[in-house]
């Protein structure tokens, strides 16, 4: 597979991820924002501008007006509109690698959210389009699964959506914990609904929300999808795939990574890592995932051409 | 709803009635009402079809092409908007014993021009024995010093051809211009036939229509056979410049039907003279390069330095004989319009032969009695520039202000070389189905593909294409004209 049309396969699948994350975290925030509440509302938008991984501030204090923006405003990244032009972006660059599909339900999607995104003035309009969107997400990752080769351009996506997840994730959690004094219950439930994950989390955990637990869930629990265990553990399997298939050299450098970074969130216990506070092990998987970032980068996209011809 | 209704209850208008036949030839009917025979089993389908059923395809047709995502960009507005191609729901009939005439003459052209473009770059007996003025050939801005004793695989220069052929009056046709470098809408031709296919399939089975599925098949093989000595299973690729081109669409759907990787300049390495793509395991040797970019942008080294669409040191690559070009360097000075001019003479000078398909009558604007008299009647003819395609910087008389006349009068007189001239011709008619109700006459042109690998192949079609604006000459996609399938008959 030509590194460019991988490159775009990956790109593609972490802008879409990153859409997905700031859909989920905005609408369960906005939902948390209807409440009267001990955190102000400043608090709670800073919590979300640092779970987005926005450097700006958010200027307007008035919710309506900060989600319209997340959603319709092209010009801030991480803003739905602009993760949903950017995959489409990278999807039409390798249109004849992805199946039509796949094609039409992004494109329709894109649609959808751009000429919606004009006209968000009623009050009930962005939960709606919020809602909309992630119906169309879930459709779109089914026809991924059930649509494509499962060959090198699918594992490539994985490592996208994994990647993003995991770092998301991550994101999301230190943002909250980092600012759970005086959090109140509400804002818990924000938290795991933000992951999709309040009801697999009471499946565990029963409905009695605790700090510590929710932490230990959404970080170290291998069975449920939005957790950064769980998405390490994709990452590595569609990394292993792709070491076997293209037979690259250097494969092992993302192995050393990757397996590093599985195994601390295989073999860690939330007491250690709460011990010392949750920011620096969070910290440390962004940091990692970076660093699998850059390895994928060197191996499969951008390698030079010297090294191959030192062979 | 039953569509079993006898043909005998036709209270319906006749879907012909506003058709008028003008001084040009048409297509169709020989007379009002008198269709020529290839034509008559469509004459009796349209008759026997209700004006809502026609509508009904049309719709169909259009769907079908929507959903495809079938598109071209236009340029000269703003990031390019995308079209859906226009396209005309009746087909263009072409008979055996007429095409019989295409296929011996358009064979007859691309030998010719061959055997110029390699005696341009190599001995120059041409330009010796003075059948061409060797100050047309140095002046055309698409010779390429650099091609000079470089040799050419099968000494195959063009091995992908697009001829633009019209229809004169008294029914003979003759070649308007040759698109030697990067010709393109090959795949309108061969989308719009398996549209047709669904929607007229009686049709196709009584008229005995020739297939041309096969393109796709013979591209590999033209390009599989220009292959360097010694790759026996070489790695053919199509090179394109990008999402943002015109023919993007088309670029994707030939490297997928061929099954090759479509690739862009980024994607290409060259190292000691070969050339590589980068995959995500390693560098891949390539062989054939299928290129859909300009001359201009192949290579940043060797042409124009700010490309980021080519490779640098392909061309190297090339003239070491490492990795072929399909179409070859520099066959714009063959398809330059004022050697146009000449290309009879071409034909006569290399096969001792008589063109089989004629020329339009050209003026030259370097010489001084062809300019007077082209500047001193502008209004009677069609002005070009010689080095442009697609419509594009062209004066069409009949059709032109007192405005633009001066103005194109300036440029000639400014830049003679650059300028041609042609008689403003009426290019043959052929029946569309116009504004959703009736059948009108509209110009058509006829672009078939000619291959040259191992031996010529032209697959029995092409792409008509129509001015859809009504009295309009103009046939190009960017300027308001569309496409018809064009059926050519078994014999």
């Amino acid at each position: 597979m030509l590194s460019r049309v991988a490159d775009s396969l990956y790109w593609m699948s972490r802008y879409f991820e990153r859409a997905d994350h700031c859909a989920r975290v905005l609408e369960a925030n906005y939902n948390l924002m209807l409440n009267p509440s001990k955190p102000s509302r400043e608090q709670r938008w800073q919590r979300i501008t640092a779970a987005l991984g926005l450097s700006v501030q958010l200027s307007s204090p008035d919710p309506q007006t900060n989600v319209i923006r997340l959603i319709g405003e092209p010009r801030l990244p991480s803003s739905i509109v602009a993760c949903v032009t950017s995959a489409r972006e990278n999807a039409s660059q390798v249109r004849e690698q992805i199946s039509s599909e796949m094609w039409e339900r992004l494109n329709q999607l894109y649609h959808e959210v751009t000429q919606s995104s004009m006209q968000l003035r009623d009050d009930s309009e962005p939960l709606r389009l919020i809602s909309v969107f992630r119906e169309g997400t879930y459709r779109f990752q089914g026809v991924t699964d059930s649509t494509m080769n499962h060959g090198e351009g699918w594992h490539f996506i994985q490592v996208g959506k994994y990647m993003e997840r995991a770092c998301g994730l991550s994101a999301l959690l230190d943002a909250q914990f980092s600012t759970s004094v005086g959090a109140d219950h509400l804002d818990w439930v924000g938290l795991l609904t933000s992951c999709s994950a309040f009801e697999a989390y009471c499946k565990v955990y029963t409905a009695e929300l605790n700090p510590s637990a929710i932490a230990e869930f959404l970080l170290l629990y291998p069975d449920f999808p939005y957790t950064v265990r769980y998405s390490a553990e994709q990452m590595h399997r569609a990394l292993l795939s792709l070491a076997n298939i293209s037979a690259a050299r250097k494969a092992s450098i993302i192995e050393r990574i990757i397996g590093k970074l599985q195994s601390s969130l295989a073999y860690t216990q939330i007491d250690e890592i709460l011990v010392r506070d949750l920011h620096p092990f969070l910290a440390g998987v962004i940091e990692q995932c970076h660093r699998v970032h850059a390895a994928i980068h060197e191996v499969y996209i951008e390698y030079p051409v010297e090294s191959v011809f030192e062979a | 709803m039953a569509t079993t209704s006898q043909p005998t209850e036709r209270t319906a208008p006749d879907p012909f009635s506003a058709y008028q036949i003008q001084s040009a030839y048409d297509e169709m009917f020989r007379s009002p009402g008198r269709p020529r025979s290839h034509y008559r089993p469509l004459y009796s389908r349209l008759l026997s079809l209700r004006p809502d059923e026609l509508r009904r395809s049309k719709h169909e047709a259009d769907l079908s092409f929507f959903n495809q995502g079938i598109t071209f960009t236009v340029y000269g507005r703003s990031e390019g908007t995308e079209r859906i191609f226009p396209h005309d729901l009746l087909p263009r009939i072409i008979s055996s014993s007429e095409w019989e005439v295409i296929e011996r003459g358009l064979t007859q052209r691309i030998t010719a021009l061959n055997l110029f473009l390699k005696d341009v770059y190599h001995e120059r007996r041409i330009l010796h024995d003075r059948v061409i003025p060797g100050e047309i050939i140095y002046t055309c801005k698409h010779f390429r010093r650099q091609m000079r004793g470089v040799k050419i695989p099968r000494d195959v220069y063009v091995s992908v051809c697009g001829t633009d052929l019209i229809r004169l009056p008294d029914g003979r046709f003759v070649v308007l211009e040759d698109n030697l470098r990067v010709p393109s809408g090959v795949s309108y031709m061969l989308t719009s036939r398996k549209v047709m296919k669904q929607i007229f399939p009686l049709l196709f089975r009584k008229c005995g229509v020739r297939p041309i599925e096969q393109y796709s098949q013979a591209l590999l093989s033209t390009l599989r056979s220009l292959a360097p000595e010694g790759r026996s299973s070489p790695t053919i690729v199509l090179l394109t410049p990008g999402v943002y081109n015109s023919a993007y669409f088309e670029h994707t759907y030939l490297a997928r039907q061929m099954g090759i990787e479509l690739v862009e300049g980024r994607d290409l390495v060259v190292h000691d003279n070969y050339v590589y793509m980068r995959t995500t395991s390693g560098l891949q040797r390539v062989d054939v390069i299928y290129r859909r970019v300009d001359d201009d942008f192949l290579d940043p080294l060797a042409f124009r330095p700010d490309s980021a669409l080519g490779a640098a040191g392909l061309f190297n690559a090339y003239r070491a004989g490492n990795v072929v070009l399909a179409n070859a360097l520099g066959n714009g000075v063959a398809d330059d319009k004022a050697i146009y001019a000449y290309v009879p003479a071409i034909i006569r000078y290399y096969l001792g032969e008589d063109p089989v398909l004629d020329n339009v009558e050209t003026f030259l604007m370097t010489d001084d009695v062809q300019r007077r008299h082209v500047v001193d009647n502008l209004e009677k003819f069609v002005v070009k520039a010689v080095g442009e395609s697609g419509g594009y910087g062209m004066l069409i008389g009949p059709h032109s202000s007192s405005e633009q006349r001066a103005q194109f009068r300036e440029r000639i007189l400014a830049d003679p070389r650059n300028y041609i001239a042609q008689p403003t011709l009426s290019l043959s008619t052929a029946p569309c189905f116009i504004d959703d109700e009736h059948i009108e006459p509209r110009h058509v042109d006829l672009r078939p593909y000619v291959l040259y690998g191992e031996k010529v192949t032209i697959v029995p079609g092409g792409l008509t294409r129509v001015a859809l604006r009504k009295g309009s000459l103009v046939v190009n996609s960017s300027q308001g004209g569309g496409s018809k399938d064009t059926w050519v008959l078994q014999g």
